[in-house]
């Protein structure tokens, strides 16, 4: 026998409701959690991590036991937590004699993990330890810049996948329309060995330059930290041709065009009358007689209650 | 506006993608890398700013619209893809109904919420509670010459409404099977399977026993033995059985007033009510006034007759 389960609340089906696979995905979150044992540098990661994204993320407090993200049957209860929580981006840390400081970032497609980057962490700074004129902190949720530099990101496979992990971690919210008063921060990352990559957290600060486009200077706000690139698994193909699809919104609408001065255009097509061959018959409403002399009378009988008074 | 940004880019051999703000310089060295820390991160700095001025350059250039809260402008689409978070949506497949309506060409058409209820004479939603043709606004089922004898036609009338509900709530869930099937099933609703308890849930977990329940037990223990538990040992931290039986109570057999008069009431009672029931010209005022509406005089004037008859 099955059984309909269907939530007991509206509230909670509402919440449910935002769980469905959507056409035109706008962001995704992020589900941050760490191993049996941690280090105060991981811990210190993880909450940085979460400070950055916390408009949309969701930190795990305990200890988790039997997660091992690169190991077959490893990945069962992280794929559990991600259906749970709704999250499609992991970044998980442990500590270990063999991978010290370790941090994992992955992403997840249908709840399935999709591919995995495997990096250590050195000269850590935290958030904390910047001290910088505050009234440059930037905003929560603002979109950021980046900027990759270094050869290593196009030459070696390890450091273009993680490119591009880290960019959809960081990227924030999908948005068509920007509002250039709310540039705020960037993120750069550069590749000083093929291994590792230098990232930094950084202020922007717009200043005048007598054109519209405005100088801009960095101020460095935190966290910043050497990534060390262990372990990785890209995609398996099949998955990845499925999970690029994106939605057919683009196709061709016919018949409509855009004008730059007017706008908007569409042809309108109308099948040919056949004025000629139109059958005129006598029982046309409008031509009737009663209707005629009642439509008269009407008149009438208005003009004479315009006199009357 | 683009061409712009890509002659940047061409100059400073960036590779810009200005959907996700995000530039790219592959041909940068490290001339410093051995270096010290510091020097390191002088030089990302400068570096950074460099191709966050790219970014700039390119994004200040687009048109933008003034808005309440700053200068607007929409973004190109980005070039650096990312997967998806979910599959798409897939469709759902027609039910039952649908194809059947498709079938035989049945469109559907809109219902006003609202209907005349000739039973009532008022306006009655059209489904849901207190509806047109609600069972309970029936009074009367007008019998025919096929009824069976001995087969409430109210009865019947319910019977057929649950098992309609029952019909259709089959369907409904042979539907969502099929959604389930193709993986197009709604976010909010899950099938679970009932023929076993889920490990873990609720129903598995046999019910743990209350400290009343504990308490009733261990008393009723206590005092099965031929004394009553009397002269039994008791165990440390026994408490005497809380529900200690007390089956009957015996009353005084003297007269008297208070206490002495109480079994006589009680007799009476019981005497009265026998009679009440025997008695042909008596008659249930509680329950009278409960069945038929009556004005408060011919209340009065009922019950002022009976006390009369009473006495």
């Amino acid at each position: 026998m099955v059984a309909i389960r269907v939530p007991k609340s509206q509230r909670a089906k509402r919440e449910l409701l935002k769980h469905a696979p959507r056409l035109v995905e706008t962001g995704k979150k992020t589900l941050i959690l760490h191993g049996t044992k941690t280090s105060a540098v991981v811990n210190s990661v993880l909450a940085d991590i979460f400070h950055l994204k916390r408009d949309n993320a969701v930190k795990f407090s305990k200890k988790n036991d039997n997660i091992r993200p690169f190991e077959s049957g490893g990945e069962t209860s992280l794929e559990f937590f991600s259906l749970k929580t709704d999250c499609s981006l992991l970044v998980y840390g442990s500590h270990s004699k063999k991978r010290p400081n370790n941090l994992v970032l992955g992403r997840t497609y249908d709840h399935h993990i999709y591919d995995l980057v495997e990096v250590g962490i050195e000269n850590y700074k935290s958030i904390e330890s910047y001290v910088y004129d505050k009234k440059l902190a930037p905003k929560l949720g603002s979109k950021p810049f980046f900027a990759f530099i270094g050869e290593h990101f196009e030459s070696v496979e390890e450091l273009k996948h993680l490119r591009e992990v880290l960019l959809d971690l960081f990227k924030g919210e999908v948005v068509e329309n920007l509002n250039l008063a709310g540039v705020d921060r960037i993120f750069v990352c550069t590749a000083i060995s093929p291994t590792t990559v230098y990232m930094m957290h950084c202020a922007l600060r717009l200043k005048r330059s007598g054109t519209s486009i405005p100088r801009i200077e960095l101020v460095e706000v935190g966290p910043s930290m050497d990534l060390v690139v262990r372990r990785h698994r890209l995609p398996v193909e099949s998955l990845k041709k499925e999970a690029m699809k994106t939605a057919d919104h683009a196709k061709k609408m016919k018949n409509v065009s855009k004008d730059p001065v007017q706008g908007k255009l569409g042809k309108v097509y109308i099948p040919d009358q056949q004025i000629a061959k139109l059958a005129l018959s006598n029982d046309i409403k409008g031509l009737k007689r009663e209707r005629r002399e009642a439509k008269t009378n009407k008149e009438h009988s208005k003009k004479q209650k315009i006199n009357a008074e | 506006m683009a061409e712009a940004a890509a002659a940047a880019a061409a100059t400073t051999n960036y590779e810009v993608d200005l959907g996700n703000l995000m530039a790219y310089d592959p041909s940068h060295h490290l001339a410093a890398a051995s270096s010290s820390r510091g020097e390191l991160r002088e030089e990302c700095l400068r570096k950074g700013t460099e191709l966050a001025q790219a970014v700039a350059d390119a994004l200040f250039a687009l048109p933008a619209t003034q808005d309440r809260d700053g200068p607007m402008v929409h973004l190109p689409l980005p070039t650096t893809r990312f997967p998806r978070e979910k599959h798409l949506p897939r469709p759902k497949p027609p039910t039952k109904w649908e194809e059947f309506a498709k079938m035989k060409g049945i469109t559907k058409r809109k219902k006003n919420k609202r209907q005349w209820d000739e039973q009532t004479q008022t306006w009655k939603r059209t489904y849901g509670y207190d509806r047109v043709n609600d069972d309970k606004d029936i009074p009367i089922i007008e019998a025919k010459a096929t009824d069976e004898p001995g087969v409430d036609p109210f009865a019947q009338r319910r019977e057929e409404k649950k098992k309609g509900v029952e019909k259709q709530e089959k369907h409904r869930l042979d539907n969502l099977k099929k959604a389930a099937k193709v993986g197009a099933l709604p976010s909010h609703i899950q099938l679970a399977a009932t023929a076993l308890p889920i490990t873990g849930t609720k129903a598995d977990v046999p019910k743990k026993p209350r400290k009343k329940d504990l308490e009733d037990v261990a008393g009723m223990a206590s005092s099965a033995t031929a004394s009553g538990g009397k002269f039994d040992q008791k165990l440390p931290g026994e408490k005497a059985p809380k529900n200690a039986g007390k089956h009957r109570k015996f009353l005084p057999v003297v007269e008297g007033r208070g206490m002495g008069n109480q079994e006589k009431q009680q007799n009476d009672k019981i005497l009265n009510a026998l009679l009440a029931k025997s008695s042909e010209d008596q008659m249930d005022v509680g329950k009278a006034s409960s069945r038929i509406q009556i004005s408060c005089t011919t209340m009065y004037t009922i019950y002022h007759l009976m006390s009369i008859a009473f006495y």
